[in-house]
């Protein structure tokens, strides 16, 4: 049963973000959604990159409220 | 083959300290072999007892403090956790300081020196900070 993880990184910087994601990318299992909330313009760009680099799947990013939403499925 | 980064640290300021370990950190989690040698004056935050504050250079450095900016110490260590990151002490430094591997924090790997780092990083990018 694939998971559904918020992670909740609102007010860090650069690379701050995408260093949260990755600690929880490591704990999850392979199908899982980890949701990742950033108030940082550059990692609403750059952690895409790391995602699509690495192998993982882009689900989808939308700002809302001026919080960045990026949706991420852990594909291997 | 991964790519392969090795990263010098020898200033002592957060400007500097601060982007070497961005770079470590987010090289390292996608998969690149790093390597970080610190030597100089970028040694002493990492010697358990004293102060991890590094002076700054410029506005940069004191808007770096606030809270949110993940410190520079927080990011050497994810490199190692996260991204199997070698954070090197440079042994002549700790010579020079009479400082062993047991008085330095614990993410950091052995004391290394010149020919080893140099031997390690053949083949790869260098940046020196």
């Amino acid at each position: 049963m694939s998971e559904n993880k918020i992670i909740d990184a609102r007010d860090t910087y650069c690379p701050g973000p995408l260093m949260e994601l990755i600690t929880y990318m490591k704990q999850a299992s392979v199908g899982d959604t980890l949701e990742l909330l950033s108030t940082d313009e550059g990692s609403a760009a750059d952690v895409p990159e790391w995602v699509n680099k690495v192998g993982h799947e882009m689900l989808g990013s939308e700002k809302v409220d001026g919080v960045w939403h990026l949706k991420i499925r852990k594909a291997k | 083959m991964s790519q392969k980064l090795s990263i010098v640290c020898v200033t002592g300021t957060r400007e500097k300290l601060q982007m070497a370990a961005m770079i470590a950190s987010v090289a390292a989690a996608t998969g690149t072999d790093v390597n970080v040698f610190l030597s100089m004056n970028a040694l002493s935050f990492f010697i358990k007892g004293n102060s991890d504050v590094a002076p700054v250079e410029g506005e940069m450095g004191t808007l770096m403090s606030q809270k949110g900016v993940p410190p520079f110490k927080q990011l050497f260590q994810q490199a190692a956790e996260l991204g199997d990151a070698k954070i090197l002490p440079c042994s002549m430094a700790l010579d020079l300081l009479k400082v062993g591997k047991e008085d330095l924090d614990p993410e950091l790997g052995p004391p290394t020196g010149l020919t080893r780092f140099l031997s390690e990083a053949e083949g790869g990018q260098m940046l020196t900070f």
